[in-house]
C-alpha cells in the first residue's frame, strides 16, 4: 500500500512538473522550434512576397546559390575576424577588468555599478556614440588624435575597428562579471600557498587561477562567441554593411525583409543557424574534456 | 608593496574602469546638448549647452510613439516572461520529475539561437495571421528569448531557498498560504525581481526584432525608430536628436543599475556558472 501510494505520488509530481513548465516550455517552443521547421522548408523554394505566384520548389539550389555566392564568404569572413577579435580582446580585458573588481576595496560599489552601464545600454545607442565620436563630422577622435580628416568608415578595416571597438566597449563587462564570477571561487588558500612557495605573480596565474577558472572561463567564452558571432545592430547602425563590414545576420535579414527573397534567406538564415550549432556542439565538446580534466586532478 | 599602496594601486584601476564605461556615455550625452553648429565643432564638448534637442525630439512623434510602444512593450514581456519562467522555475527547482534537464537543456540551446534566423518565418507566419506590426508580434519573441535566461535565474535562486521554513512555519500555526505568503514570498522576491531587470533589459534593448516585425508608429520600439531617424528630412540634425532621443531611452537603464547594481550582477553570475 505505501509503495502504491508512492508511485502514485510520484505519478503526481511527474504531471505537476510538466503543468507547470508546460506554459514556459511552450511559449520558447513558438517562437523558435515552428519557424525553424518552417524556414528549412522555406529554404527549398523559389519564393518572393511580391511574386506569390512564383513559388516553385527548387530543392537545395538555394543553398548552392548562397554558397557558391562570393559575398556568401565575403561576410563569413567578416563575421570570423569580428568575432576572434571581440572575444580574443574581451577575454584579456575582461579577466583584467575582473581581477581589479575582485581585489578593488576602496569604490567597490561604484566600480562593479559602472561596470553595468555599457553591459545595460541599448546596443543602437552605443553604435551611435561610438559611430558620432568617430564620424567626420562631429566626431572628436580624428581631432584629439591629431587625424584631420581620416574618413574611418570609408574603408574596410578601419570601419571594422570601429564596430569592434564599439562591440567590445559594450559587452566585455559581460565577459569579466562572468570571469569575476569564476575568480570568486579561486580558492585563496592555493593562492597563499603558492605565494609562500615563492610563486611569482605569473606563475600563481597560470598555474592557480586560470585552472581553477576553466569552467567559468570556458561558459563565458561560449556565450560570447555565440553573441558576437550573431553581431547585427552595430553594423547596421555604423556602416548599414558597406565597405564589405556586412555580417551574415545582415544578410539573412537584408535578402528576407529588405529583398524579400523568403527562399534565398531562410537558406542564409538556416546556414547561420547550423554555424552557431556548429560553435556551440565544438565548445560543449571542448568543455566536456576541460571538465573532466579539472575533475581528474 | 604596503597594503596601503595596494589599495590605492586599485583604488587607480578602479577608476580607470568607471572611466572606460563612462566616456562613450558622457559623449552622448554631450552630443546631445549641442546647438546649431556646436555638433560639428569636432571637441568632446559643447560650446553652449541647449535643451533644444530634447524639446525637439518630445515634439517629434515618431519619438513619443517608439517611447510609448517600447516602455509597454518591454514590461508587458517582462511581466509574462517573469510569470511563466518563475512557475517553471519553481517546478525544475522543487520537483523530481523526468524532463527537468530537457527542459533545461532546451531553454539553454533557445538562449544561443541567432535571432535574425527567425525573422524570415516570423515575419512571414506574423503577416498571415495579423501579428505583424503590433504589440503582441513583439512580445512573443521577447518572451520566448527572455524565458531561458529567466529560468536559468530563478531555478539556480529558488534552489538556495530554505524551504524547510515553510513547513516549520506552518508547525508553529501558520496556515498554508500564511507560510507562502510570509516565508516564501519574501525569501524568493529578491530572484524574481533580478529575472525580472534582465528580462527588461533585453528587451529594451532589441533591434532585430524592432526593425523587421514592424511596420509604423504602431508597434516601432525607440531603437528601431532611432534607425529610422537618420537622415529624416525633418530634422535639421539628425545627430543632435538622435542623441538626445539615444540619451532618454539609457535613462531608465542607468536608474535600474544604480539601485540594482547587486541583484544584476549576482543574477548575470549565478544562472551561467553554478548552472
Amino acid at each position: 500500500m505505501a509503495v502504491r501510494s508512492d508511485t502514485i505520488r510520484a505519478r503526481d509530481e511527474q504531471r505537476l512538473g510538466w503543468y507547470l513548465v508546460a506554459p514556459a516550455f511552450l511559449v520558447m517552443l513558438a517562437v523558435t522550434a515552428y519557424p525553424v521547421g518552417r524556414a528549412i522548408w522555406l529554404s527549398l523554394f523559389r519564393n518572393r512576397i511580391t511574386d506569390p505566384g512564383g513559388t516553385e520548389f527548387v530543392g537545395l539550389d538555394n543553398y548552392k546559390v548562397v554558397l557558391t555566392d562570393s559575398l556568401w564568404w565575403t561576410d563569413v569572413g567578416t563575421t570570423v575576424i569580428v568575432t576572434v577579435v571581440t572575444v580574443v580582446v574581451e577575454l584579456v580585458l575582461g579577466f583584467a577588468l575582473a581581477s581589479v573588481m575582485h581585489r578593488v576595496v576602496l569604490g567597490r560599489r561604484t566600480v562593479r555599478t559602472a561596470i553595468l552601464i555599457p553591459y545595460g545600454i541599448v546596443t543602437v545607442v552605443a553604435a551611435f556614440a561610438w559611430l558620432y565620436a568617430f564620424s567626420l563630422s562631429s566626431g572628436f577622435v580624428n581631432s584629439w588624435l591629431g587625424l584631420e580628416d581620416k574618413a574611418w568608415f570609408g574603408d574596410r578595416w578601419s570601419a571594422l575597428f570601429v564596430i569592434i571597438l564599439s562591440e567590445i566597449w559594450k559587452t566585455t563587462p559581460f565577459m569579466s562579471l562572468l570571469l569575476l564570477a569564476g575568480l570568486a571561487q579561486v580558492p585563496e588558500e592555493l593562492q597563499e600557498a603558492a605565494r609562500v612557495d615563492g610563486a611569482t605573480w605569473w606563475q600563481r596565474l597560470w598555474r592557480v587561477t586560470l585552472p581553477n577558472m576553466k569552467p567559468a572561463i570556458m561558459v563565458a567564452l561560449l556565450f560570447r562567441t555565440l553573441d558576437a558571432y550573431r553581431i547585427f545592430d552595430s553594423i547596421f547602425i555604423m556602416t548599414g554593411g558597406a565597405e564589405k563590414t556586412e555580417s551574415v545576420s545582415f544578410l539573412a535579414y537584408r535578402q528576407v525583409i529588405v529583398r524579400t527573397e523568403l527562399g534565398l534567406g531562410s537558406a542564409v538564415s538556416m546556414l547561420l543557424f547550423a554555424t552557431v550549432v556548429l560553435i556551440a556542439f565544438v565548445f560543449v565538446k571542448v568543455f566536456g574534456t576541460d571538465l573532466s580534466r579539472v575533475r581528474g586532478e | 608593496m604596503s597594503s596601503r599602496r595596494r589599495t590605492v594601486g586599485w583604488a587607480v584601476a578602479g577608476l580607470l574602469i568607471v572611466t572606460y564605461t563612462l566616456v562613450p556615455v558622457a559623449w552622448i550625452v554631450s552630443l546631445s546638448f549641442k546647438k546649431g553648429d556646436d555638433i560639428d565643432n569636432k571637441s568632446f564638448l559643447p560650446k553652449h549647452w541647449t535643451w533644444d534637442n530634447y524639446r525637439q525630439v518630445f515634439d517629434t512623434d515618431l519619438f513619443t510613439s517608439a517611447l510609448r510602444n517600447s516602455i509597454g512593450i518591454s514590461l508587458i514581456s517582462t511581466v509574462l516572461s517573469v510569470t511563466l519562467a518563475t512557475v517553471a522555475a519553481y517546478a525544475i527547482a522543487r520537483l523530481e520529475f523526468k524532463g527537468r534537464k530537457f527542459v533545461l537543456t532546451t531553454a539553454l540551446a533557445i538562449a544561443m539561437f541567432p535571432t535574425v534566423a527567425l525573422v524570415g518565418p516570423l515575419f512571414d507566419m506574423w503577416r498571415s495571421i495579423g501579428l505583424y506590426d503590433t504589440w503582441l508580434g513583439l512580445i512573443i519573441p521577447y518572451m520566448s528569448f527572455t524565458l531561458p535566461l529567466a529560468i536559468w535565474t530563478l531555478s539556480a535562486f529558488f534552489r538556495q531557498i530554505p524551504w524547510e521554513l515553510e513547513q516549520a512555519a506552518q508547525v508553529d500555526g501558520a496556515t498554508p498560504w500564511q507560510a507562502f505568503r510570509k516565508v516564501i514570498v519574501p525569501l524568493a522576491a529578491p530572484g524574481v525581481f533580478t529575472a525580472a531587470i534582465l528580462t527588461f533589459f533585453f528587451a529594451w534593448n532589441d533591434f532585430v526584432f524592432g526593425i523587421s516585425l514592424t511596420a509604423t508608429d504602431a508597434a516601432r520600439p525607440v531603437p528601431a525608430a532611432l534607425a529610422f531617424f537618420t537622415g529624416a528630412s525633418f530634422f535639421q540634425q539628425p545627430t543632435a536628436a538622435i542623441s538626445a532621443a539615444a540619451v532618454v531611452v539609457t535613462i531608465p537603464v542607468i536608474v535600474l543599475v544604480l539601485i540594482f547594481q547587486r541583484k544584476i550582477v549576482a543574477g548575470l553570475t549565478s544562472g551561467a556558472v553554478k548552472g
